[in-house]
This record gives structure tokens, C-alpha cells and sequence, in this order.
């Protein structure tokens, strides 16, 4: 059988980091980027990656890419041979070309796409592929808050040939980070929960990992819900957040969830599905006691603000914070190591309420104490 | 100039040795049993129809069918595919507390006065050997400051869960039943989470403060949150990471004050051995681990005791029966009507214990003092040596804390650099005849962690050559990291094919039986 794969550069990922800037979302600071004297280190870093898959030992391989600097230069200096697919405007690329570069590659029916790029440039490919066929990031852009990447270029490439060699089989669910880079550059670091892209499960390579061989992901996940859903109280109106950890309890309740937002629910039935604030605060009023379930995001950290804005300080207060219910996995934790869970929920009076320690459910009867900060 | 000496032309023995199922050839026999004589079958009849009929099997047993010389090489075979303890420089595993085993020691376990004891045999003619365990129980008391100690836990995490147990039947004893929570750190032995947890206790594990000792502001919010529901706080010190944690009296004062009682995981006494005390850091009850502190052989080699102590306050409660002296003969207490039962079959592991009272009665207290002080030195030259390996950190690192009898070091920077992890370095060390070291308790806190323990039996050359063999690899990850990736090249088995089938549960096969049930199909028989 034929193995497809395709391969997406961008070309101009990761220009604003070494000139300071933070990041290259955006044209004109792309143009200040060259100003200042940037060149582009994505490229060489995606050849770096694309050099390993001359270890190839499996059946035929087609390695489908977008012309000249969006992967076909790169594929060529890696010492391999392109089909080369679709149109670019060459040295004025822009995210509608990694948009299309994926549609194409997606309707050939490739079995993976390995593509280069930093945040924006998952954020794109998610866009159209979503959980549909399995991707891997090459990391190229100057600071990375997502995990769909491995955790260096070379690893990037080991980590494709073991999957298509059939070595790696399963995938896993990780996090594209949305992040607000014209904040960033101001030095606020603003994420927020994109999606979720699915990537080859290869605990040593890839990143916010780095726990070895101890039990999956998954397993751990199932621990977790498992305890939550069997320990919910009854008449308690229960606000879950968003993420994957959170739909992991609803899937045990056998309840409908949205995954990037918030859901209420109440003895074990539905009571609304992807809520804004306003809707919590009513449900709320309607109800005597409650308690918000959430997840802590991605390798950030974060606990509030950060793509469940609806859980409000006003929504928090009302709740409070004592009936607050953290959960994650240890492996998530671990991967925290060394950094605090992190609030800002925009009111800095709640956000000192919620600094100092919080326990996070990681298992079934087991949980850790983490620090919080603002 | 250092005396170590690299083995650079090292070579282990690769048999590629058959499973003993796979040597297996009907009806073949390693020893005729001759056939019962008429005279006896005319005495005593069928001997089988003694046994009660449910307790007979249907099927013929299942064993493997071989005869005494195949026998014989297959099982010499694979003792040489091992680098087993006292043969190799196995300081490597660290948290195992991996020492020399004197000689004199494992001839007295040999011993027909010693060996031939059956642990049923009436008391009277077993005087001997309890004389051991009492007075064994004697040093144990003097070394800890407890007041009473029972060596039934086959091992340390059985001491725990016998700890767990005991938690659990002081607070019944006091009608208070509602402490279902315990409180562990992430760097104790993960027994100190997972026994309490068999044991129905929810758990609640501490991470360090930014120096990686225990954080104390988080024990204080912990406690303040399970109030009184906390049954007690299971800990190590020093931890895996090799970090003592100086404030440990103010931990068990905190959970005191609540109600809730301490136990002390001495799996690292390496470290303390006659310098600190469980009693006066505050704890109600400990253990050692026998096997490892006491020079006894440890793990595949020998058998195991996690020697269990507490204060008189919790004497009721341990596993029954004890060993105790009325002033003229020794004599094993069943009468304890409060005890928490049995962990495990009659009263102890005596050959761990005999050697375990040998070792100890060789070195004297001094010399015990002598043990923690040389495995600190020795672990504190090592680390000195390890750190200016290039690609070598340790779990944090410069935060001005000496360490005790071990060190989590990090490979992550070579990690970085290379794409040379642990798990590789770990591989290649067995091309130069040093075995596999521990990286560290799962799930990975640290990157890249590889954790070493030279005990006090460890020469300075031993020490120069792991860190020489360390040194050579490191610079061939930067060299040549091809030949790390894919080590080992010289010792008995290959890496393993698809180490994520690890992690997969209908792949594993721990029997013959489960291994044909659930890969079958793909098994291509040798004969």
C-alpha cells in the first residue's frame, strides 16, 4: 500500500523571534522583521526534520508539497522527491496559502501532514483538518504555546517515519493554543484553548510529554473521569469547562459536551449546552448550590481566563471558590513542572482570593497540591 | 591519577536462549523416580485417594519436560545474560541502596543448623533463631527510637500498607472513622502514595517548593483542607531526589495537631544511619528496608523485609505474632486481640534477618555511623565528577543543598542537543559492562532523570570508572549519537522492538500460557 504524506512550510514562521519581536502574525510586522534584519530559521529547521524521513524502511512513500519555499525547496534539500501540488505567490506567501496547501493535501487523502510553522500556522491547519487525519508540527515558530509539535525538528522526522512504519499506532488529542500576539509583544502573555489536532502518540518526542513509559494518557484520563463522574453530588447544579479532561467526565455520564465551552448540568442530565455568562448566572439563580468543574490548560497553566471566559468573576464569586473542582492528569501536571497554575480572571481582587494552593484531581482518589498565581 | 579502569572490549555472553517451555520434548525426564514398591501399595493403598477430591487436578500439570543437563545450561545460560549484584558496578540503582553482600553472611544462611529450620517447628527447638529476631528487634528500636518492631512485611511496601492498616485500626480504636485521606510528597517512594491507596485512603501527593524540599505552605493548606479527615502523612526522607528535608519535625507537628499520625519511609536510612532518628524527627511509626540497609542481597537475589517499628501507643495493632522473652525462653505472642492480623505467612524472612544481625553486629554502632557518612562522601564526589559532564545537570541543580546518598541527575540539556535521552544512555552504559541504572519512579518529574546511589562499598575507582564510562558516552551522543541510539551492541538481548506494547495490556503475557493464548499465532515453535 502507498503512504501519503504531506509536507507545509512556513516559510516565514518564527522571523519575529530573534529580532525581539515576539512572533510574526501580522504583515506589517512581518515587514518590520525584515527590516530588522531577520531571516527566516523555519525553513532550515523543517530541512532538519525532513532529513529523517530518508530512514524510511516501509512501502512506497508519495511526499505531496506545496511549491517552492512552502515545502518543495525544503523537501528538495533534504535530499527527497516532491510531487509538487497548488500555486503560491512566491516571497509573499500569507495563512491562506497554509489553509489551501492543507484542503489540497487533505482532499489527495494523505495519510499525515507534517508541516512547519509556529501557533498561527497550526491554528490554519486546524481550521480545515481538524481531528480528521493526524498532523505533527515541526517546531519553527519563535515561541510555541501548542502541542501538537515535537519537542525538536529532528524528532519531528523520527516521529513521522514510526508512524507511517506503523511503530507509533495511536494518536493523541492535543492543544492548539490561540495566542494574542500583538499582546504578547507587550509582554502579556495572552492563550487562549484554539483546539484540538490529533497527533502520533510518541511520549519521548513529542512535546508536554515527558513522562517515559508510565501508563497512557488515556488510562490516566479514564482514572480521573471515572472518580469525578462517580463522585458527583446530587441536586448540585455542576458548571463544566472546557477542554478534553472535562468532556472525558461528561463521556462517562453519557452526556453531550461541548468541548470549547461550557455546559451545565444537573443529577446527571443535561441542562444546557455551550452556555455564555448570562446564562450561567441565570441557571444559577435558579439553583441553590453549585460547583464548577475545570481542567487546567495545555502546558500553560492556566486555570481561568484563558478560553472560558464565560466562567466570569462574577460567575466564580457566585459559585465560590471553595466549590472550585480542578482536574487534570499527572502527566499534564508534570509537564507543569517548576510553573505555577495560573488565574486572571480580569478581577484582581478574585484573582488574590485564588492565589496560593489548589488541589487538582490527577486519579481516582488521588490529586496534587499545585500553586496558583496571577 | 585515577586507578579506574574502562572496559572498552567489554563482551556479555548472548545465548540466545530458548524459552525452558521451548526445550520442552514429551515424556523426557531429569529424574526417575523409581516406582512405589508392592509392599507399600499393599500397606497404605492408592496415596492419591487420600486427598479430598476437590482438591485434584483434572488436566496434567503443564510443566516443561527436560532432562537434567539441559536444565542445567539453560538456567547457567541465563545467569550469565545478567550483570548481577557483586559481579558488576551496580551503583547504578539508585533508591535500591545496591551494596556488597559479605561472603560470611551468605555462608551462615548456608549453614544446616540455620537453613534446615522450618518455620512451623515447635518454638523449643527454634530458641536460636528467635534469639536473632529479638535481638535484631532490639537494634532496629535503638536505630530508629521506636518501641516495637515485627519484621512479617515482605518488603517496604508491604511495611507501608501494614502502616496504612495500622493508621486505619488507631483511629477506629478511637471511634473516629471518618480520616480517609492521607497526605505523601512527589519525591517519597511512590509506596507511600499507592500502599495507602490499596488500603482505601484517598490521596494527596505535595510537590516542592521551588528548592524541591516538601513545600510546608502546601502541607499547611492541605491540612487546613482535609481537617478531620486526615488520617496521617506517609513520607521519605531524604527523598528519591537525594534532598533531606530539614523541616520534617515541623511536618509531623502539623499533622499531629490535627489528629493525624506520621509514618516515615526509611527506604534512603543509607543516608542517616546512627545521625537521625524517626522519634525524634516526630514520627509514630517507620521501616527500614532490611534487604537493602543491612547488606543483605537484594531484589532477584534474595528475599526481602520491611522491618515495620512504632511507638507503644500503636504496639497493639502490629501484625501478630510477635517475637518476645519471658526471661528464660523466647516465644512468639499470638494473644493480640487489637492486631491489624497477618501481612504475610509466620513471623519474618529469617534468612534477611540473620544476615541483617550479622552485618549489623560486624560494624557496631560507630561503624553504622561510619556507613551513612562514607555513602554521603561518596555520592557528594560522584556528583562533583557527573556535573562537569557535558549534557549532565541534576534535579535542581545549584539550590545550595548538599546532597545525601543519591542524586536524580537530568540528561535533558544533552536531550536537547543531541536527541540523546536517558533511556539511550542507559542502553549504551551495557557496552561497557556497567548494568542498567535506575532513571527514576514513574510518571518522569524530572527530564531525562537518571537516578545513582553509591553506596559506601564503592571504591573511589569504581566511582571514576561510572563516571569515565558516563563521560565517553556523553561525547559520543555529541560525536556520534548513532551508536547510543542504537545501543547496545555487546550485551546478551537487543533493545526491545516496540517498547509502547509496554503500555499495552492485552500484548503483555506473564505465563507460557498467556504468552501462547495471546500471541499464538504469530509464535513460529523452535522444534
Amino acid at each position: 500500500m502507498v503512504k501519503k504524506i504531506g509536507i507545509i512550510v512556513n516559510p516565514v514562521a518564527g522571523m519575529g523571534g530573534r529580532v525581539g519581536l515576539k512572533g510574526s502574525d501580522g504583515e506589517d510586522i512581518l515587514e518590520k522583521a525584515i527590516q530588522l534584519g531577520a531571516i527566516p530559521e523555519c525553513p532550515n529547521k523543517a530541512v532538519v526534520g525532513l532529513c529523517q524521513i530518508k530512514e524510511y524502511k516501509g512501502e512506497i512513500l508519495e511526499i505531496y508539497t506545496y511549491p517552492n519555499e512552502m515545502g518543495e525547496d525544503e523537501v528538495r534539500a533534504a535530499g527527497l522527491n516532491p510531487i509538487v501540488i497548488g500555486k503560491i505567490e512566491s516571497g509573499n506567501t500569507k495563512s491562506a496559502d497554509t489553509t489551501k496547501a492543507a484542503n489540497d493535501m487533505y482532499d489527495i487523502g494523505v495519510d499525515l501532514i507534517l508541516f512547519a510553522g509556529g501557533d498561527g500556522t497550526a491554528r490554519n491547519i486546524l481550521d480545515v483538518v481538524g481531528e480528521k487525519i493526524p498532523v505533527l508540527g515541526i517546531p519553527g515558530g519563535c515561541k510555541i504555546h501548542s502541542a501538537v509539535y515535537a519537542i525538536n525538528p529532528k524528532s519531528a522526522g523520527k516521529v513521522v517515519v514510526k508512524y507511517l512504519e506503523g511503530k507509533v499506532k495511536n494518536l493523541k488529542e492535543s492543544e492548539v493554543m490561540d495566542i494574542d500576539e500583538d499582546a504578547f509583544r507587550d509582554g502579556i502573555l495572552k492563550a487562549r484553548l484554539y483546539g484540538y489536532m490529533k497527533v502520533p502518540n510518541e511520549n519521548k518526542l513529542v512535546q508536554n510529554m515527558k513522562s517515559g513509559s508510565a501508563p497512557g494518557e488515556d488510562a490516566a484520563l479514564d482514572f480521573v473521569s471515572r472518580y469525578i463522574a462517580f463522585s458527583l453530588e446530587k441536586d448540585v447544579l455542576y458548571i463544566m469547562g472546557s477542554g478534553s479532561t472535562v468532556r472525558g467526565v461528561m463521556d462517562k455520564l453519557g452526556i453531550k459536551n461541548t468541548l470549547l465551552g461550557v455546559d451545565l448540568i444537573y443529577n446527571n442530565q443535561l441542562i444546557a449546552n455551550d452556555v455564555n455568562e448570562y446564562t450561567i448566572l441565570t441557571y444559577l439563580g435558579k439553583y441553590n448550590k453549585a460547583k464548577i468543574i475545570i481542567t487546567v490548560i495545555g502546558g500553560q497553566g492556566y486555570l481561568f481566563g484563558r478560553g472560558n471566559q464565560q466562567l466570569s468573576p462574577k460567575v466564580i464569586r457566585k459559585v465560590g471558590i471553595e466549590n472550585i473542582i480542578i482536574i487534570s492528569t499527572k502527566n499534564k501536571m508534570n509537564s507543569l513542572f517548576g510553573k505555577p497554575l495560573l488565574v486572571d480572571t480580569g478581577d484582581e481582587e478574585l484573582n488574590d482570593e485564588l492565589n496560593g494552593y489548589a488541589e487538582v484531581i490527577v486519579g481516582f482518589g488521588e490529586s496534587v497540591m499545585f500553586k496558583v498565581v496571577s | 591519577m585515577s586507578k579506574a579502569y574502562i572496559r572498552k572490549n567489554f563482551h556479555e555472553a548472548r545465548w540466545d536462549e530458548p524459552m525452558i517451555y521451548e526445550l520442552s520434548t514429551r515424556k523426557t525426564r531429569g529424574i526417575l523416580v523409581p516406582e512405589v514398591e508392592d509392599e507399600i501399595i499393599a500397606e497404605v493403598g492408592d496415596v492419591a485417594s487420600y486427598l479430598p477430591e476437590n482438591v485434584k487436578r483434572k488436566t496434567p500439570l503443564l510443566l516443561p519436560e527436560v532432562d537434567q543437563k539441559h536444565v542445567l545450561a539453560h538456567y547457567i545460560h541465563l545467569t550469565q545474560e545478567t550483570m548481577g549484584a557483586n559481579v558488576s558496578n551496580d551503583l547504578s540503582e539508585g533508591t535500591c541502596t545496591m551494596k556488597y553482600n559479605p561472603r560470611l553472611n551468605e555462608a551462615l544462611s548456608l549453614n544446616n543448623n540455620f537453613a534446615e529450620l522450618h518455620p512451623s517447628q515447635d518454638i523449643e527447638t527454634v530458641q536460636g533463631i528467635l534469639e536473632i529476631f529479638y535481638k535484631f528487634e532490639d537494634i532496629m528500636k535503638e536505630i530508629s527510637g521506636m518501641d516495637k518492631f515485627s519484621f512479617q512485611p515482605g518488603g517496604g511496601n508491604q511495611a507501608v500498607y501494614c502502616a496504612a492498616s495500622v493508621m486505619r485500626a488507631y483511629h477506629e480504636s478511637r471511634n473516629d472513622t471518618k480520616r480517609d485521606t492521607i497526605i505523601t510528597t512527589i519525591f517519597s517512594h511512590p509506596c507511600d502514595a499507592a500502599a495507602p491507596a490499596t488500603a482505601g485512603y484517598k490521596v494527596i501527593t505535595l510537590y516542592p517548593d521551588e528548592k524541591g524540599v516538601p513545600d510546608y505552605e502546601a502541607l499547611k493548606v492541605a491540612v487546613e483542607n482535609i481537617g478531620d479527615h486526615l488520617a496521617g502523612i506517609f513520607m521519605t526522607n531524604p527523598e528519591d531526589i537525594g534532598i533531606y528535608n530539614s523541616n520534617v519535625d515541623r511536618f509531623s507537628e502539623l499533622v499531629h495537631s490535627v489528629g493525624g499520625l506520621c509514618y516515615y519511609d526509611q527506604a534512603n536510612a543509607n543516608a542517616f544511619l546512627g545521625v537521625v532518628r524517626a522519634r525524634e524527627a516526630g514520627f509514630d511509626m517507620c521501616h527500614f528496608n532490611v534487604h537493602k540497609t543491612f547488606g543483605t542481597p537484594h531484589g532477584g537475589e534474595g528475599p526481602a523485609c520491611g522491618a515495620f517499628g512504632c511507638r507503644e501507643f500503636l504496639n497493639k495493632f502490629l501484625p501478630k505474632p510477635t517475637v518476645e522473652f519471658d526471661g528464660k525462653k523466647y516465644y512468639l505472642d499470638f494473644d493480640r486481640p487489637e492486631s491489624i492480623g497477618k501481612v504475610r505467612a509466620y513471623f519474618g524472612s529469617s534468612g534477611v534477618i540473620l544476615r541483617a544481625y550479622s552485618w549489623t553486629m560486624m560494624h557496631g554502632a560507630e561503624g553504622l555511623k561510619e556507613v551513612a557518612a562514607v555513602s554521603v562522601i561518596n555520592n557528594n564526589y560522584l556528583e562533583k565528577l557527573l556535573l562537569s559532564i557535558k549534557g549532565c545537570g541534576e534535579a535542581y541543580l545549584g539550590n545550595g543543598i548538599t546532597r545525601q546518598e543519591q542524586c536524580r541527575y537530568s540528561w535533558e540539556e544533552l536531550f536537547q542537543d543531541t536527541g540523546v535521552g536517558t533511556d539511550d544512555i542507559n542502553k549504551r552504559i551495557n557496552d561497557y559492562g556497567i548494568p542498567w541504572y535506575w532513571a527514576s519512579h514513574h510518571p518522569w518529574v524530572i527530564p531525562q532523570p537518571m537516578t545513582l546511589e553509591p553506596c559506601e562499598t564503592y571504591s573511589k575507582c569504581d566511582l571514576e570508572e561510572y563516571f569515565e564510562t558516563l563521560k565517553i558516552v556523553a561525547e559520543e551522543a555529541y560525536t556520534n549519537p548513532e551508536i547510543v541510539l542504537s545501543a547496545p551492541h555487546r550485551s546478551a538481548s537487543h533493545d526491545i522492538a516496540n517498547p509502547e506494547d509496554l503500555n499495552d495490556p492485552a500484548k503483555w503475557a506473564l505465563t507460557w500460557r498467556a504468552f501462547l493464548k495471546k500471541h499464538g499465532d504469530q509464535y513460529v515453535k523452535v522444534k
